[in-house]
């Protein structure tokens, strides 16, 4: 077809995959709908599954044509049975760019299904330039690389939730055609067997509704030095979060953790102490409408998505500010 | 059980990263390195493993002379052989071309399990375990938290988004990427670090290897990021700075 192929997925609440296409598939499709603009191509969506019809209508009803790749065996996510369909899909297709939402499913299998057609996916891409070269982060965001592919086979990308706005979704005056895709796969082949998804610990710090937020990172250095951030907490009337590393040791509870693994946040004020603001993190947290950070670090990429920001020790600075905010509540 | 663990040395979390004169890639004199987050976990799984289960755990790691230094404290650590492969020119080849390597270096063990870190600091590109596990044709299972040797294979806790979890089971010889987090990190001890001496470190070359290291995807450019917002950065001293955004927090943000 020469053309883009967008996989999009599934929403996915409370673990359960929802009857809709998610967010970032959307953003997916709109990052492929850049590509086909700048290259003239067509574009065609793809949904993998068993029973994709209402999904295939949600997606052609926007004027997308869609392919369902559909099988009984595709049901349930395993990556031997994703590969094993879209390698086929792609072969039948030859797509000039693959789109992928760049989520942990897709990180699970893309890349594989990448070296199968002997190509390499270019994942977690933030921005696409003519040529096309795409960005992605290095150096835990300290860094962007621009890459691009040289191979003759098709180009597997996938794509970072947020980085491109999502079309605003119009429905076209006439739904796109649907076709369906019946790839051959036989039950041998799935050689993981996945488990029903249930939550972790029970949920005790409800982030999600909070207003104020301060949050600790590795910069704290030790569990000894959590109340120094508690005392700061306190003072503001927020509740305490997390950064990954500090629930991983152990220093708080992991529903204190805020990124893609633990909770999404949006509150009136984001305050980060000691975290330099990987990617991971980030995801969590840049809705905030107010964002502080304290690092020592001036070149942390926390400071490019941050509002206000202090260059220094938080083991001077932090206390210091506990005691402005007491007095200036007086 | 046999295990390899495949590991990475990556500049250290706190270095002051610049970009080198080709533009292609960061200034590496003066750089120090550690062991990539993520592999230190798999490395402690493994570990772990081999403590219920008897075996042996051999790391692998693809690289320079100076990752020589991370190899011999994962010996440190409890892994009990290595195999180094010799490789000057990492950072040309794609993600592919470094899975193949590893994996040509993995398959004449035929280990029963082969683990890495879900992702490395550096390059960030999440992918090396995947594709080993294809390049070997084994099944795999990525962001696991907890491994369980069963009856026909294993058991394990994968990690899904915001707070979810999952089990998959699964036959052995497989391929794992490990989540950070799973388990509590170990330090070597002043024996282990005297014992490690003493280990087998197998050197072969990247050439030795003979594999196809023509890559498919090329990183032309590295730059700074640009700012996607203005920063009002708080100078002065600490008390002063801290003064300065007490007063932003009630007057503009509005929150006191």
């Amino acid at each position: 077809m020469s053309g883009i192929l967008v996989v999009l997925e599934l929403q996915t609440t409370s673990g359960q995959r929802a009857g809709r296409i998610s967010r970032i598939s959307w953003e997916a499709l709109a990052a492929g709908q850049k590509l086909a603009a700048a290259q003239s191509l067509n574009i065609t969506a793809a949904i993998v599954g068993a029973d994709t019809e209402s999904l295939a209508a949600e997606i052609a009803a926007k004027g997308i044509a869609t392919i369902r790749v559909d099988h009984p065996l595709l049901a349930q996510y395993t990556p031997d049975g994703f590969t094993l369909a879209l390698q086929q899909l792609i072969q039948s297709e030859s797509p000039t760019q693959v789109v992928f939402p760049h989520t942990y499913q897709v990180r699970d299998y893309a890349p594989a299904l990448a070296a199968r057609l002997n190509q390499v996916l270019i994942s977690d891409v933030v921005d696409i330039a003519p040529g096309p070269v795409f960005t992605r982060q290095l150096m835990q965001g300290r860094l962007n690389g621009n890459y691009r592919s040289t191979g003759t086979g098709p180009c597997l990308i996938s794509v970072q939730a947020g980085a491109f706005r999502a079309e605003s979704t119009e429905s076209a005056t006439t739904p796109a055609e649907i076709k369906t895709f019946t790839p051959t796969i036989e039950a041998a082949q799935i050689r993981t067997i996945p488990g029903e998804p249930f939550r972790g610990s029970s949920q005790s710090v409800d982030l999600g509704s909070a207003q104020l937020i301060v949050s600790v990172g590795r910069g704290i250095k030790e569990a000894e030095n959590i109340p120094i951030v508690q005392e700061l907490a306190n003072a503001l009337g927020a509740e305490l979060a997390a950064s990954r590393p500090i629930c991983d040791n152990g220093w708080l509870s992991m529903d204190h953790q805020v990124g893609s693994s633990g909770q999404t946040v949006s509150p009136k004020l984001y305050l980060a102490v000691g975290i330099s603001g990987a990617i991971q993190h980030l995801v969590g947290m840049k809705g905030s409408q107010c964002i502080v950070a304290i690092n020592k670090d001036p070149d942390a990429p926390i400071f490019e998505i941050a509002d206000y920001g202090i260059v220094g020790d938080l083991f001077e600075v932090v206390p210091a500010l506990t005691a402005a905010i007491k007095a200036a509540k007086q | 059980m046999k295990i390899v663990v495949a590991i990475k040395q990556v500049p250290e979390r706190d270095a002051q990263v610049r970009i080198n004169p080709s533009g292609k890639w960061i200034e590496e004199s003066g750089l120090q390195y550690a062991l990539n987050e993520s592999d230190a976990y798999a490395l402690e799984e493994a570990l772990q493993l081999k403590e219920k289960h008897g075996g042996e755990v051999i790391v692998v790691s693809a690289g320079p002379e100076r990752v020589g230094q991370t190899i011999r404290e994962a010996l440190a650590k409890g892994a009990d052989r290595a195999i180094h492969i010799d490789c000057d020119d990492l950072g040309n080849r794609d993600a592919l071309g470094v899975a193949r390597l590893l994996a040509a270096a993995v398959k004449p063990e035929n280990p029963d399990l082969v683990l890495t870190g879900l992702q490395s600091e550096d390059l960030g590109l999440g992918q090396t375990g995947v594709i080993v596990a294809e390049l070997l044709n084994l099944p795999h299972a990525t962001l696991i938290l907890h491994v369980e040797k069963t009856e026909t294979g294993l058991t394990v806790k994968r990690e899904l988004e915001e707070g979810w979890f999952q089990t998959i089971d699964l036959p052995t010889p497989a391929v794992l990427t490990i989540q950070s987090g799973g388990n509590k990190l170990r330090y070597a001890t002043l024996m282990g670090i005297k014992r490690a001496k003493t280990k087998e470190v197998r050197r072969v070359t990247a050439a030795e290897l003979a594999v196809d290291a023509t890559p498919v995807v090329i990183l032309d450019q590295i730059l700074l990021p640009h700012k996607q917002k203005s920063t009002q950065m708080l100078s002065g001293s600490p008390k002063e700075a801290a003064a300065a955004l007490a007063e932003k927090l009630k007057f503009e943000v509005r929150v006191l």
